[in-house]
């Protein structure tokens, strides 16, 4: 600065500035940085909602895990077609994180999230996959039904659309592990709750099978209208019996 | 503005410019950590559960 205090002509400049430049002056900086502050805004949005939410969900992850107890990782080679008979339901309890997700397809290794009830944002803002409290519990005839982000906060469903035939999604509760095998896919718009149905879109008709319905956003980074993948409950196991095959490694990550 | 504060930060240039850095960061840290949480729940751009009226 002192080079500029010791250039009179520099500084005077500066002081003969109106009451009118200044104004404009202060103006212009505020939209500057009104501008700056809404590219933070999505900045915010994109990335630093992703590691919020990793946090949190890697959190609440751990305290189930420690609800859990032990898990049963078996040493090699166990009969995977041994029949446990029909799963039990999952109890979910109001503010409870019931469960961890697992989509060995989703992304390039799989990826697991947790799962907790309820869908308002400070549910799946923050802790991944959130249940609908008026859909059918896990194990139970009807609809399973979840909702997670497609992109920003941890963008848990970014996947969603690439399920296909022969995809499993896997559910680790206290009771077991559910595998659910992919059926479907559609788009609707986001008043279509019938999705959410026992059965999908047909009022009043007896689920006579337990299916898993997972809702996102589509097409990603929009709101426009909603993913809908369809999966249905086919086979079920033990804690004890140690997580399915095809999970095996994303358990291990999970609980250690 | 921003002049007049860099400006009344004390000390000589290069410690005002370090200064400067720590305001900044602590704006930006304080509108990710604070502000836009807040501000988020008036954004309709992440919405992605459906049909139902969310409690």
């Amino acid at each position: 600065m002192n080079r500029v205090a010791s250039a009179p002509g520099r500084r005077m400049a500066r002081e003969k500035q109106t009451f009118g430049n200044r104004i404009t002056g202060f103006l212009g900086e505020l939209l500057i940085t009104l501008g700056i502050v809404l590219m933070l805004y999505v900045v915010w949005e994109l990335w630093w909602t992703n590691i919020d939410s990793a946090n949190a969900q890697k959190e609440v992850t751990q305290n189930l895990v420690q609800d859990l107890g032990d898990v049963v990782i078996p040493h090699e080679e166990v009969e995977e077609d041994i029949d446990y008979g029909p799963a039990p339901v999952s109890e979910a309890a109001p503010g409870e994180t019931f469960g961890i997700m697992y989509f060995p397809t989703f992304g390039k290794k799989g990826t697991h999230h947790p799962v907790s009830y309820g869908v308002q944002s400070s549910v799946i803002d923050n802790l991944g996959i959130g249940y609908y409290p008026n859909t059918q519990l896990p194990g139970e005839k009807g609809n399973f039904a979840v909702a997670a982000h497609r992109q920003t906060h941890g963008q848990v469903f970014w996947d969603i659309d690439k399920l296909d035939d022969g995809d499993h999604i896997y559910l680790q509760t206290k009771e077991g592990y559910y595998t659910y095998t992919w059926f479907d896919t559609e788009i609707v718009t986001p008043s279509n709750g019938d999705v959410l149905l026992p059965t999908p879109h047909k009022w009043g008709v007896e689920p006579k099978k337990s299916i898993l319905t997972m809702t996102s956003c589509h097409p990603p980074f929009s709101t426009r209208e909603r993913i809908i993948a369809y999966s249905e409950l086919t086979d079920w196991q033990p804690l004890d019996a140690g997580p399915p095959k095809e999970i095996r490694k994303l358990v291990v990550d999970a609980t250690s | 503005m921003y002049a007049w504060i860099f400006r009344n930060l004390p000390g000589p240039i290069w410690l005002r410019i370090i200064e400067a850095l720590i305001l900044l960061a602590a704006v930006v840290l304080l509108l990710m950590m604070y502000v836009f949480p807040w501000l988020s729940q008036f954004s309709p751009f992440t919405d992605s559960t459906i049909g139902q009226s969310n409690p």
